[in-house]
């Protein structure tokens, strides 16, 4: 089939001849995975908390001893009452802990600044697991799939999701209205080579670098950033194949509606990449969410990969738990499809 | 402008690296003269143009436009052209009057100057039903006589034509053409480049660049008579057929 | 290989097509015979393109039928595909792709090499040989023109389609491009070309002047233009522009324009020259000469359009 070796060729030659959106493309899913999992995260370090003694006892020496061993919390010394707000409004201080010694029983009370709540919320839960460290506690809390609770564990599938659909969609739906654009469209349309032909030499070339960056993505996942590695990356693989070839679709549906490039990144643009990072359930969980914000969710394709993902990569669950998404997935793509082949038949 | 050139160039030079665009170039445009600038595809018309706007500095060579440097006072010149091109012009998703004041508003006109000198416009060429139409509506030929005005708005000394009638119908290019004739009677003086030679007939004066230079310059009919042709289309065949750059 | 049996190499039947509300083509009908040069001549926006479009099978016509090759537009548009070379009315080739790259490409479109079809395009295309690694973005509007040509041509074959192919080309450049479709055409292709410069028209068999999506008049250049009449005279003076106004003034003069070095006056039915001279002479011409003129193409389409 060597015209469709040829229209391959051609659309590696222009990859290539346009190093810079190459860099980017090669770049950037590594840079942001690395971002996401080492430098930004949501796990609070360095709470700085100061304690407020009333009576130095065993009690109060050990908290204090644990205060300051602990890595999350940079221990700011023993400060009278008066001073703890003040430092807390200066922000010299995030939170500090008040221990009263009555008759034997040690009293505790947190004072935390808020303004963060996400801060303050986590300090607090820091604070309280470390006084309760210590005693009996009515509540024994086990995490699961994430002991850690490493917040890169969380990135890694919604940063996958996003990838796929900006390189995806994006790039196969400016591929094909910057021919628009040239009139070589039109030529290709004019020639013997099947409009199918026309489409597959658009689309294999982007699933094939989708691949390699699906391969450099996940060997960083795991090598990188420690993602617990099982035989269930098989079933990691296929399901983000399947996402990647949605995203195609949608990106070929994309370029039959538009006609130029600005147009096509735009739509593409916002269309696809906000809802992706607001609704996908990438960045705030959709649980928290409106109902009717949860139901727009839905028809998004990321929110199901990044679903799936988070099974399948985190919690290592047999393909089985994620049936519903890989269904819903496989709809989605069904129904891109039906829309892109009429639309692109219309337009001849 | 006392010495009554519009346009006056000495040795001009532009070079992009070792790339000589325009080469060593001198003429002058006397006041009210419709000025005709040929030449081949790449043979640096759009270099020289850019720098007689003030767009582009000279690598050397000196020239005023309107009386004001062109190296020095681009600002000044800015002000006292008008620029119109086939390939930009007008915005096609504004209506007519609105096009009309966005330019002379650009220029710093008033709004009463804008108000007055639009009915006239509208009243000349014809047009006070489709002032409020979307320019991408009307037809090409007005378009082009309107692009025109806009650039004549403000009163330059001096209006740009960059290949203005490309594609056009015979008919519209006339009225164009006659258009340009108007202007030029009431002392405008018009710098133009076309690729129809016979419109280079219309031109007082014209000049064929070849490869940065000029390689002639003067009336059609006396081109004609030097070069034995009939038409300017052969005398341009003659001077630009060793022609080595494209563009 | 199947060989079509056909004569007229293009045959068009009351072909129409609208866009929204704009009539593009109103009941175009013509034929090219084959291995002839058939010219469409008509100011942008005339409906050319839209031919084109048609012809080459990307879009279908309202109303009307028509045969390229033999073949239907319609009903067998694959297999004139492989029949035609088109060359759209911009440069449409891939301007980060090279020279060679552009060329094998197209050739692979249609399942052909370029070495085997590579005489077809040599008497123009070895100039450009010399860089076959300079991207086609980079190249002249003269070089991309010849690069455009030779892809349109590299599958050889029957019927070459160009839309416009001279536009924005300086004189010098347009003129080698129709010495080179001359060569092919003796080679014995069927060319349809169109232009909106008017002085190209001679360079063709037989033309169709074309505006406003119609068919104004359809015959060779010569019998075209010879059947204009004789009223036609060039009128000049020192100050053209007041002589044109002059003249438009007077009852005689159905039409006047400029046309070059001279005005072109349309005479009407008592028009005399001398009388028309002196008449000019007193209003302060004193320089005006009026005599009979050849009219052209050119002024064949003012007149046509101007009626229309």
């Amino acid at each position: 089939m060597p015209v469709f070796i040829s229209m391959i060729k051609k659309e590696a030659l222009h990859l290539m001849r346009d190093s810079r959106t190459m860099t980017v493309v090669l770049i950037m899913p590594l840079v942001l995975l690395l971002l996401f999992g080492f430098a930004i995260s949501t796990e609070v370090n360095n709470v700085n908390v100061v304690a407020v003694v009333h009576r130095h006892d065993d009690a109060s020496r050990e908290l204090i001893e644990k205060l300051r061993a602990n890595p999350y919390f940079t221990f700011k010394g023993i400060v009278p009452f008066c001073e703890v707000e003040p430092m807390l409004r200066k922000g010299e201080v995030d939170a500090a802990v008040i221990l009263d010694c009555d008759k034997g029983a040690t009293a505790y009370q947190i004072i935390v600044d808020a303004s963060n709540p996400s801060i303050g919320q986590t300090a607090t839960g820091y604070m309280e697991s470390v006084i309760n460290g210590g005693m009996v506690s009515p509540v024994s809390v086990r995490t699961l799939y994430n002991p850690r609770l490493k917040s890169a564990y969380n990135f890694v599938p919604g940063i996958m999701g996003m990838i796929f659909i900006l390189i995806c969609a994006m790039m196969t739906s400016v591929s094909i209205v910057s021919e628009k654009e040239t009139g070589t469209m039109n030529l290709l349309l004019v020639s013997p080579v099947r409009p199918r032909t026309i489409i597959l030499g658009k689309i294999v070339p982007y699933f094939i670098l989708s691949c390699v960056i699906l391969a450099l993505m996940l060997a960083i996942a795991y090598s990188v950033l420690g993602l617990p590695l099982s035989s269930n990356i098989v079933n990691v693989v296929w399901v983000s194949l399947l996402y990647i070839v949605l995203a195609l679709l949608l990106g070929l549906f994309i370029s039959t509606i538009v006609s130029t490039q600005v147009t096509a990144l735009l739509v593409s643009g916002v269309l696809l990449m906000l809802p992706v990072i607001m609704l996908s359930g990438m960045i705030f969980p959709i649980e928290n969410m409106p109902s009717l914000l949860q139901y727009v969710s839905c028809v998004i394709p990321a929110r199901w990969y990044i679903s799936a993902m988070r099974t399948l990569m985190i919690q290592q669950l047999p393909v089985s738990y994620v049936v519903t998404e890989v269904s819903v997935l496989s709809g989605m793509a069904l129904a891109v499809l039906f829309l892109a082949v009429k639309k692109f038949n219309i337009i001849q | 402008m006392d010495n009554g050139f519009a346009i006056s160039v000495r040795n001009l030079v532009k070079g992009f690296g070792g790339f000589t665009a325009v080469d060593n170039i001198s003429f002058d445009v006397r006041r009210g003269e419709i000025f005709g600038f040929l030449g081949a595809n790449g043979a640096g018309k759009t270099t020289a143009m850019r720098m007689l706007c003030g767009l582009s500095c000279p690598t050397s060579g000196s020239g005023t436009v309107a009386g004001y440097d062109i190296a020095r006072q681009a600002e000044e010149i800015k002000r006292h052209i008008g620029y119109m091109s086939q390939k930009f012009s007008l915005y096609g998703d504004l209506t007519v009057s609105e096009n009309l004041t966005l330019f002379s508003t650009v220029y710093g006109m008033s709004d009463k100057d804008i108000r007055l000198k639009s009915d006239m416009i509208f009243k000349t060429l014809e047009m006070e039903e489709m002032k409020n139409c979307l320019v991408k509506d009307i037809p090409v030929g007005w378009k082009q006589k309107l692009a025109f005005s806009a650039a004549t708005m403000h009163a330059p000394d001096v209006v740009f034509l960059d290949e203005p009638t490309g594609g056009v119908d015979p008919v519209t290019r006339r009225k164009f053409w006659e258009l340009i004739y108007q202007a030029s009677s009431q002392g405008i003086t018009i710098f133009v480049t076309t690729h129809y030679l016979d419109e280079a007939e219309y031109c007082n004066r014209i000049s064929i660049m070849v490869d940065g230079r000029i390689k002639a310059l003067d009336s059609p009919e006396n081109l004609k008579k030097e070069y034995a042709s009939g038409t300017m289309d052969e005398v341009f065949r003659i001077v630009a057929k060793d022609a080595k750059r494209g563009d | 290989m199947e060989r079509y049996i056909y004569e007229k190499a293009i045959d068009v039947q009351s072909v129409s097509k609208q866009y929204g509300k704009i009539q593009a083509l109103e009941d175009v009908s013509f034929s090219v015979a084959e291995g002839s040069m058939f010219g469409l001549i008509g100011p942008d926006g005339a409906g050319k393109s839209t031919l084109y479009r048609i012809l080459t099978t990307i879009v279908a016509p309202d109303g009307g039928r028509a045969t390229v090759a033999g073949l239907d537009i319609v009903k067998d548009y694959r297999k004139i595909r492989a029949e035609i070379g088109y060359m759209p009315d911009r440069f449409s080739l891939y301007p980060d792709l090279t020279v060679n790259e552009n060329l094998h490409f197209f050739a692979s479109l249609f399942g052909v090499s370029v070495k085997d079809n590579y005489d077809l395009i040599a008497p123009f295309f070895d100039q450009l040989v010399k860089f076959p690694n300079r991207r086609a973005g980079a190249l002249s509007g003269g070089m991309k023109q010849k690069l455009a040509l030779g892809c349109a041509l590299i599958h050889r074959p029957k019927i070459l389609l160009l839309d416009e192919p001279t536009t924005g080309v300086d004189a010098v450049s347009r003129s080698e491009f129709w010495d080179m479709l001359a060569v092919l055409k003796d080679k014995g292709m069927t060319i349809l070309v169109s232009t909106s410069y008017m002085d190209e028209a001679k360079r063709c068999d037989r033309i169709a002047l074309i505006n406003g999506g119609r068919i104004l008049d359809m015959d060779t250049p010569e019998r075209l233009v010879a059947g204009m009449g004789d009223n036609l005279y060039n009128a000049s003076a020192r100050d053209m522009y007041p002589l044109l106004l002059a003249l438009r003034d007077m009852h005689e003069v159905q039409d006047c324009y400029t046309f070059g070095a001279t005005l072109h006056v349309v005479a009407g039915a008592d028009f005399n020259p001398e009388e028309i001279s002196v008449r000019l002479n007193r209003m302060g011409f004193d320089d005006v000469e009026i005599y009979p003129a050849k009219g052209d193409i050119e002024d064949l389409f003012i007149k046509l359009a101007g009626n229309g």
